[in-house]
This record gives structure tokens, C-alpha cells and sequence, in this order.
């Protein structure tokens, strides 16, 4: 299911250089501003994809590379969302510092059940991060002074970003600024996972009592990724805030939680990437498939994740890399 | 013969075009079709779908009407506003429609304004929906006016402690406040209240906690459906009949279409609403037997249906005094006061100075009718306004 | 006394639901001990015994008992096809594997369920007999929910009995135990896998079809009951028979409990109590670390 090495690359030289940039990363980037210009329609939707990106890469950094299995991550989506309308609302509608504090919310809620629930792993851990995300959820819910409730938080209005671009309806500036943001989350997520910090991520998720007998702090790194992961999904909430100007409860939703995993495993777990094919290629299917007949989209979706989990473990970059081997070998 | 025939046919059919100056009206219908509550979603398209149905021909000439249905799946707001965006800039429709949910409403208010679409609201019935847009018109109901009339009545009908518990929402609180208003200022007590979760309640505990208040009555409001039943279910467990406390509510805890799952408990439980399907005036006996002939014989419409096909009415009425060529503004000037006599929950309009409906609300008892559960009417209170908006001084 | 009153319907109530909780999971609960499997659509064969049950009651006439016993054999036959096929396959594979294939089996039986009967919760139309309240001469009870509570107290006799007192019961302790000594000992623990999860399953449909009353018979089913039937189980303790009895009985009656006493607040305390019970003991109340 992991991205593993195969017997194929160079084994030290693939360690070694894999921080460097390949052209091939720069193709998500392409396809992102070709978009912009190729469905000039389709804006906003593009804009809920790049900010469910952001939500992936949050997800893949401790359940690609961590290890953490987790259903209760739209947790920490929800505290950023629900913050960054509360201060829009009540504090000001200025979107870059809204983004700073829906970051450090989130990242508190993550460092506190961080702290509680990494004590546990399997069943109990994940059992753990449901309750805990239905706890949140109900708090939501009741708080509805603060958080409008089950009818939701309304009248958010957004100004213009750099006192410049206004969120206008063809989604357009919400676009961009989805896709800003992305960028530097990428940017730093990458520099996360090639950094030695990362790279003790993927021998704690791969054998963890080796880990510990070498010395490294592993609660502590758990705690440290499961904060940041949190920090990142609190900004893709975030930016659902922002570009939609409301808030509601199925923000925190299980579903939500349910459907980022089947993204990430779609696209391909612990490699980054798949968080960008995943979440666009199921998002987009479900624009056009939901369309033609809802219930069988369930269907279809339950079968696919089946059947990768069956016979493609690794997701679509998974498949990718096996079809390119078996290139290389033809070749 | 036949050559000359298809000849003439084929030059008509070719002609028509140019002759008829052909204009189509698209209506974005943005609806819950997936998920739990699809029923509702389902009762809506049914009803604007046979209102078009039986009364197309009644479009000026060569206008046709195009509707582009999305699917919100439930009380989703986000969604409901990528939807409306996508319908208003991709779809370029000249009208909105639909609405189960009143988050999703409000989300899709703000852009209402900001297009000048005209937006009518088919079911979402908290007060204030109507005032997040000057765009928005709705055909359907508030709950402030079920419920406050129903403070009045019972009051003045020897109901003198009620317990009350309603779903904590939006319809939840209205109901909750529109009921006490109602109540108190006629000299009722109300011995507690209390919000029940939205999602997958149970009921017992909370209606244990009326019973031990010992009222006259329980005044429940849940969504129509199955937490009805489920709530039917819990007052007959907890023997609350017995003890002597009568169940009360609006008309959403005793619909139509889901009477029949309730079985015999939910005899004698008086409610306050604007369409019983039972009705025996001719507008709706000749709506329901419409319903029936397109439907089947065991399927019945409910309030939801009346919303959507009240709701058509008006924009075919707009389409027609426009002659196709919809314009936003002229749209909801032709909605502002606009009147329909002959819908089957009886005359009803828009009042033109808040977009709101205006209608006849019913005191209702279950009753057996030929051997099947009915809301049967036995009490009118005609005209209402939202009352939230009047006692608010809202528009 | 009327507060006395009331507690007893509560806890009454409670323990209903708590019931039904509990037969449910107790399936569950053998098999992740057992096999160590994390199936997540261990729902789905509650309620497709809850829809089996219903179908046969409303369109065929079938009396309640009966249709109750042939969904949960129909069940646990199914079930058995399915280990076979599919769940064998990924008894070695990691824990992700295993809960992204059962979430996506519950994605596919939501999508047929809704195919086949449509959105609509199914009507559970109880025999005469049951319905009403049932006079014990201090107070009454619904009749259904004190049937409930009866047919529960015996159903978990048997299963106790069966489990201490059988060949098979004490196989299955060994296995949970430690499965290579077992198998070293002769155990065939590949049939006793099989055999387990067919009568775990045909407990879970046995357990939808009974409480079709209070757990509405609806597509969603398998996803929204999934947290109660995951929380009896991690609170209660792999493998354990005992352990998820005390956890259902807890958070049940402990639910309506405090959705009583405190209204505002009660819907997520019964989380922060699992969360602190898991926090004691991650293993659950019965469990082996």
C-alpha cells in the first residue's frame, strides 16, 4: 500500500536525490494554471478541488507517511473552517490573517488530542479519532451562538484579498487563491517528507520497535506531525470558508472524513501526489457521475475501493508506476 | 397521398421555427435527491413535475420551459452555492427554484442578489429565508405560521401547561418561539422546553422529561418523515395517551404520506398546517386525483408537493406576463402579490411587500377515513402572515 | 417517586437498546479477536438481516419468529461465501487494507439496499401480541421492549453457555488466545474462522431484525449505527464475550441517561465517556493488551 522502493532504482542514489525536483512534479502546476484558462466555467469547482488537495496532502502526511490510520480527520478541517468564518464574522473578513488563525486553532485542537490519543494505536486509536471527531461535531452543534447551529454560520463576508481581489461569483479569485495556497503548503510538505524529521516518519510507520531501539523520540514525532497535519486540514477548512462565505455542520461531517481517506488511496498513499490525482480525479467523477444517477455512485465508488485494495494497492500513481516499469523492462 | 402528407408535415415542422419567435425559460432546480432524505426531495419533483405536466399548454406560444435539476444531497450548504454558482454562470438559467433545506437557502441568497435571479423557494420554511434576498420569493410556509396560530388555539381551548420539544434547528426554534408567543399572550404556561439533536435522536429521554412535568400537552416539532414516526413510536412507549397528555404540533409531525407507517397511535394527535391531503375541497380532490392517475393509486401527495406545485404556478405566471423574455426584476414584480384561489390548500398569496406566503392555516385531527389515518380539518384560520414578520416589523 | 418512576423507565429504555447494541456486536467482537480483522461492515449484516426480516413479514406473510430465524440463516450463509472469497484474502494484510475494503463493501451494500428497496426506512409491523404496554401489576412496560430484554437475556445465556461449555466455544477461546498453539494442537482455525464469522453475522442479522424497532431499517444503516457497534466493541474488548455486554449496557443506558438528565449536553458526553474508558483501558474493558 506504501510507496515502497523496487529492486529496479539504484537503491542509494534514490535516497539520496529524491529531494531534488524531477520535471515530472512540475505537471500538477501545469494542469492547475492550464485549468484556469482551459474551464473558465468550471472555476469553482476547481477552487473546491485545489482546497480538498490541500485536506489530502494534510491526511497523506500521517496516514502516508506516518502511519496514522485515522476516520476523524475532518475534525481538525472543521475547527479551521468553523474559526475562520467565526473571525470573519465577528473579528474581520480579511482572508490572509483568517488563514493565519483558523491555522493555529486547528493546530492547538490537533496538539491536544495529539497528546491524549497517540498513546493507542489499531482498533483502539481508530475508534478514538471518531469519537473524538463526533465529540467536536456535537459541540458544533450545540454551541449554535457561536456556530449558527445545525442551520449553519451565515452573513460571512469576505473582503478583498491584499485590499485588491474580490471573491466574485465565477470563482475566479477564489481560484487563484486556492491555488496559492496549495503551492505553499506543497512546498512545505515536501520539504517535510525529504528532511531526516520526515524521513524518521517512515521508519516509525514501516517498524516502529526498531525506531524506538535506535533512540528516536517516537511519541514525540507522532505528536509533531499529527499537530502539523492538523494545522494544514484547519487552513483547507479554511479556505472552504472563504470561498463559499459559509459554514456548515457537515463540515465535520464522517463522511467527509470517510471520503478524503478514499481519495488519498485512490491517488496513491505516502507520495504526495496522490493527494492531487486522487482528490481531482474522484471529485471530478462525482461532478459528472453523481449527476447521471446518485445512487450508484456509492456503488461504484465501494466497488473501486475493493478492488484497489485488492489488486492496486497503490492507488492510480501506483498503477502509474508499475505501467512505467513494465515499459522500462520492455524497452 | 402519404408523399403529399409527409411532404406538408416536413415543410411545417420546418416552418414553425420561423414562425413561433421560440423562447425557453431554464429553471435551475436545485433539490435533495440522495441521501436520507431524498422522500423530500422526491415529493417536490413530483409536484412541480405534474403541475407542468397538466398546465404546459398554458404557456404563451412557442415558449418552452427547461429545467436543469442538481442534486444538493441534503442540508449541505457549500454544495447547494457551488450548484447555484455553476446553474447562474455555466448553465446561464433565468431562474432558480427548489430548496428543501434552509442553510442551503441562505448560502445561495447572497448570489441570488448579486445575479438578480429571481429565487423561489419551494419548501425551506424558517421566517427569515425570505428576507437574506430581495430576489427570493416562497410559496411555501413559515413554521412561525403553524405554530403561533396554534399557541392561540390552544389556549383558548382548555390546553392551559404544555411541555415542549422540538428539533434543534432552524424550523426547531421558529416553531418553539412561534409557539410560545402564541401561547403565553393568550394566558397558557409552558412547564419546560426542550432542543433535541437533529441527527438520529431518540426520543424517550426527552419525552420522559415532559411526562414527569405532568402538562396538558406535548407540543413536538420534528422534520416531517421518519422521525415522526419514530416520535409516534416513543409517546405511545412511554404511555404519555394514557397519562393524559395530548400530543400537539405542526403539521409536520403528522404528513400524509407518512401517516400510514405511524399505525393507530397517532389517532387523536391535533396539529396546525396548511395542506391535509384529505381535504375535501374541489382544488385538491381534483389535485389529488391528478396525483393519483400520474403517481398510482397508493401514493399521496403531501405538503412538500403542494410547495413545489404552488411554486410553478407562480413562475408560469411570471413566464406568461413576460411572454418568455425573463427579466429578474420584472419576475418578482409579477410574483409580489400574486394570487392563486384554486391551489388545493386553498387561496393563498404572495404578500407584496415581504415575498412571503400568505395562506390558510388548518386545525386538523387524525382521524380513521374509510379505514385509512387522515388529517381531517375542522378549524380554518384564514389569510395568515408570517407572523414573525409582523410582530418584528421585518421585510 | 415520580423520580424513581422515571428512572426506571430510563434505565428500562436504556437497557433495550443496549440489548440490541449487543447482540449486534458481539459478533463483532469474536471475529476481530479471533481473526484479527477489522470489519468495518459488520453493520451490513445487521441490517441486511433487519431487511431480509422486514421483507418477508410485509410481503409474505411470514410470521415473526420465523422470518427472524430465516433472515439470520440466510445471513450467515451469505456470510460464509463471502469469508471464502473475499475476507480470506486479506486476513494477513495490514489494518488499512482491511478497513478500506469493508468501508468500500459498505458503500456497495448502501448503493444495492437502495436499489432494491428504495430510500425509505422499512415498516417493522410487530405482532399483536407484542405491541401495547404490558401490565406487571406495579407499572407498566411497552410489551416489545421488555420481549426485547427477555429474548436478549436468554439469546446471551446460550452464547455464553455455548462459549464456556462447548468443544467449539473452547476452540474458539484457544484460538483468540493464541492461534498457533491452537493450530499446533490439531485446531483447524481456517474452519473456525469461517464457522465463527457465519455465527457472528447471523447474530448481527438476528440482532437488526429484533431491533428493526428501535434501530430504523434504512440504507444508511450499516454507516450511521457503525460508531455504536465500534464503541461497544473497543470499549468492550477484542475477543471478549463478556466485555462488550458490560460496554453496551453502559453506554446504552448511560446515552439515554444522560440525554434525560441533562438535554443540553447529553448527546456527546456518552463520547467523552468513551473516550476516557479507552483512555483507561485501550484494550477495552475485558480485553488482552
Amino acid at each position: 500500500m506504501f510507496h515502497r522502493l523496487s529492486p529496479d532504482d539504484p537503491p542509494v542514489e534514490q535516497m539520496v536525490q529524491s529531494h531534488k525536483l524531477r520535471p515530472l512534479e512540475l505537471l500538477p502546476w501545469l494542469a492547475i494554471v492550464g485549468a484556469y484558462f482551459a474551464f473558465p466555467e468550471y472555476l469553482s469547482l476547481g477552487s473546491q478541488i485545489l482546497l480538498t488537495v490541500v485536506f489530502a496532502l494534510s491526511l497523506d502526511l500521517i496516514l502516508g507517511y506516518a502511519g496514522i490510520i485515522t476516520l476523524g480527520h475532518s475534525a481538525f478541517f472543521g475547527v479551521g473552517a468553523y474559526t475562520a468564518g467565526i473571525y470573519a464574522l465577528h473579528i474581520s473578513g480579511e482572508p490572509l490573517s483568517g488563514l493565519v488563525v483558523a491555522a493555529l486553532a486547528a493546530g492547538l485542537v490537533g496538539l491536544a488530542s495529539g497528546l491524549v490519543i497517540l498513546r493507542t494505536h489499531g482498533l483502539t486509536l481508530l475508534m478514538l479519532t471518531l469519537a473524538f471527531l463526533f465529540l467536536i461535531h456535537e459541540i458544533a452543534n450545540k454551541a449554535g451562538f457561536i456556530t449558527g447551529g445545525a442551520d449553519g454560520l451565515q452573513g460571512i463576508a469576505m473582503q478583498e484579498i491584499f485590499g485588491q481581489f474580490r471573491f466574485d461569483m465565477f470563482g475566479r479569485t477564489a481560484y487563484v487563491y486556492s491555488a496559492v495556497v496549495l503551492f505553499i503548503v506543497w512546498l512545505f510538505a515536501r520539504l517535510l517528507v525529504h528532511s531526516p524529521f520526515g524521513r524518521s516518519l517512515t521508519g516509525i510507520r514501516e517498524n516502529v520497535t526498531r525506531m524506538h531501539a535506535i533512540g528516536t523520540p517516537v511519541r514525540r514525532r507522532l505528536v509533531i506531525i499529527y499537530t502539523i497535519s492538523a494545522m494544514i486540514a484547519g487552513i483547507a477548512g479554511a479556505l472552504l470558508t472563504h470561498t463559499t462565505q459559509f459554514v456548515g455542520l457537515n463540515v465535520l461531517s464522517f463522511e467527509r472524513s470517510g471520503e478524503i481517506v478514499i481519495m488519498l488511496i485512490l491517488g496513491g498513499i505516502g507520495r504526495l501526489y496522490g493527494a492531487f490525482v486522487g482528490a481531482a480525479v474522484f471529485m471530478i467523477a462525482q461532478d459528472e457521475l453523481a449527476k447521471a444517477d446518485p445512487v450508484f455512485w456509492y456503488f461504484w465508488i465501494g466497488l473501486l475501493l475493493v478492488l484497489i485494495v485488492m489488486f492496486a494497492r497503490g492507488g492510480i500513481l501506483g498503477l502509474v508506476d508499475q505501467a512505467r516499469r513494465w515499459l522500462r523492462r520492455r524497452v | 397521398m402519404r408523399f403529399w402528407k409527409s411532404l406538408i408535415a416536413t415543410a411545417a415542422v420546418a416552418l414553425v421555427p420561423l414562425a413561433a419567435s421560440a423562447q425557453t425559460v431554464k429553471i435551475g432546480i436545485i433539490n435533495t435527491y440522495s441521501g436520507p432524505n431524498a422522500t423530500l426531495g422526491e415529493l417536490i419533483d413530483k409536484g412541480f413535475s405534474l403541475y407542468i405536466k397538466e398546465y404546459s399548454k398554458n404557456l404563451p406560444p412557442g415558449v418552452k420551459i427547461e429545467l436543469i435539476k442538481r442534486d444538493d444531497t441534503g442540508p449541505n450548504p457549500d454544495v447547494a452555492k457551488r450548484l447555484a454558482q455553476e446553474l447562474i454562470t455555466r448553465d446561464k438559467v433565468n431562474m432558480l427554484a427548489g430548496v428543501v433545506w434552509t442553510p442551503n437557502a441562505a448560502a445561495i441568497a447572497p448570489l441570488a442578489t448579486e445575479a438578480k435571479i429571481p429565487f423561489m423557494i419551494m419548501n425551506a420554511g424558517t421566517a427569515a429565508v425570505s428576507t437574506m434576498s430581495p430576489y427570493i420569493a416562497r410559496v411555501s410556509f413559515t413554521l412561525w405560521q403553524s405554530s403561533y396560530p396554534l399557541g392561540q388555539w390552544a389556549a383558548k381551548n382548555g390546553i392551559k401547561r404544555v411541555y415542549s420539544a422540538v428539533s434543534d434547528y432552524g424550523p426547531g426554534h421558529d416553531t418553539e418561539a412561534g409557539f410560545e408567543k402564541g401561547f403565553v399572550d393568550n394566558g397558557g404556561q409552558i412547564v419546560g422546553k426542550v432542543r433535541m439533536p437533529l441527527a438520529n435522536p431518540d426520543f424517550i429521554p426527552f419525552l420522559q422529561r415532559a411526562k414527569d412535568e405532568k402538562p396538558d400537552a406535548v407540543m413536538v416539532f420534528v422534520p416531517a418523515g421518519r422521525q415522526a414516526t419514530a416520535l409516534m413510536k416513543a409517546y405511545s412507549d412511554l404511555g404519555l395517551k394514557e397519562a393524559g397528555i395530548k400530543l400537539i404540533g405542526p403539521g409536520d409531525i403528522t404528513t400524509d404520506e407518512e401517516l400510514p407507517n405511524m399505525g393507530d397511535v397517532a389517532l387523536g394527535v391535533i396539529t396546525m398546517h396548511h395542506y391535509s391531503a384529505a381535504a375535501t375541497r374541489p382544488a385538491n380532490q381534483a389535485f389529488v386525483q391528478a396525483w393519483k392517475r400520474e403517481y398510482g393509486a397508493n401514493s399521496t401527495p403531501a405538503f412538500m408537493a403542494v410547495g413545489a406545485w404552488d411554486g410553478m404556478a407562480a413562475i408560469f405566471h411570471a413566464i406568461t406576463e413576460q411572454k418568455g423574455r425573463i427579466d429578474g426584476d420584472k419576475t418578482l414584480a409579477a410574483w409580489k402579490g400574486w394570487k392563486n384561489d384554486q391551489s388545493p390548500r386553498g387561496p393563498i398569496m404572495i404578500d407584496p411587500e415581504t415575498r412571503d406566503i400568505v395562506q390558510n392555516e388548518y386545525m386538523r385531527e387524525v382521524k380513521k377515513v374509510n379505514g385509512a389515518l387522515a388529517n381531517v380539518e375542522f378549524e380554518t384560520i384564514p389569510a395568515v402572515k408570517d407572523p414573525w414578520k409582523v410582530i418584528n416589523n421585518r421585510k | 417517586m415520580d423520580f424513581v418512576s422515571a428512572a426506571i423507565s430510563i434505565v428500562f429504555h436504556g437497557l433495550a437498546f443496549a440489548m440490541v447494541l449487543y447482540i449486534i456486536s458481539v459478533g463483532l467482537s469474536v471475529t476481530m479477536g479471533l481473526m484479527g480483522f477489522a470489519n468495518l461492515a459488520h453493520g451490513v449484516f445487521a441490517m441486511a438481516g433487519g431487511y431480509l426480516t422486514t421483507t418477508l413479514m410485509n410481503n409474505h406473510g411470514v410470521p415473526f419468529g420465523f422470518a427472524l430465524l430465516a433472515a439470520a440463516i440466510t445471513v450467515a450463509l451469505i456470510s460464509i461465501v463471502l469469508e471464502r472469497l473475499l475476507y480470506s484474502r486479506l486476513y494477513g494484510a495490514g489494518e488499512l487494507e482491511q478497513v478500506l475494503f469493508t468501508i468500500g463493501l459498505i458503500f456497495m451494500s448502501v448503493a444495492v439496499v437502495r436499489y432494491i428497496w428504495g430510500p425509505l426506512p422499512q415498516r417493522m409491523v410487530l405482532p399483536e401480541m407484542l405491541r401495547g404496554q404490558l401490565d406487571l401489576g406495579f407499572r407498566a412496560f411497552p410489551t416489545y421492549r421488555t420481549f426485547l430484554i427477555a429474548v436478549s437475556l436468554a439469546l446471551i445465556l446460550a452464547l455464553w453457555l455455548g462459549i464456556e461449555r462447548t468443544n467449539f466455544g473452547a476452540q474458539v477461546r484457544a484460538a483468540v488466545d493464541n492461534r498457533r498453539m491452537a493450530e499446533s494442537l490439531g485446531i483447524n482455525t481456517g474452519r473456525l474462522f469461517t464457522l465463527t464469522f457465519a455465527l457472528g453475522s447471523g447474530l448481527a442479522a438476528l440482532g437488526g431484525g429484533l431491533g428493526a424497532d428501535l434501530l430504523a431499517i434504512n440504507p444508511a444503516y450499516a454507516f450511521e449505527y457503525l460508531v455504536y457497534f465500534l464503541m461497544v466493541v473497543a470499549v468492550g474488548g477484542l475477543g471478549s464475550i463478556r466485555g462488550p455486554f458490560v460496554a453496551a449496557v453502559l453506554l446504552g443506558v448511560s446515552d439515554t441517561a444522560f440525554k434525560y438528565l441533562v438535554p443540553e449536553i447529553g448527546a456527546f458526553v456518552i463520547y467523552i465517556a468513551v473516550i476516557g474508558l479507552l483512555l483507561w483501558r485501550p484494550a477495552g474493558l475485558f480485553g488482552r493488551a
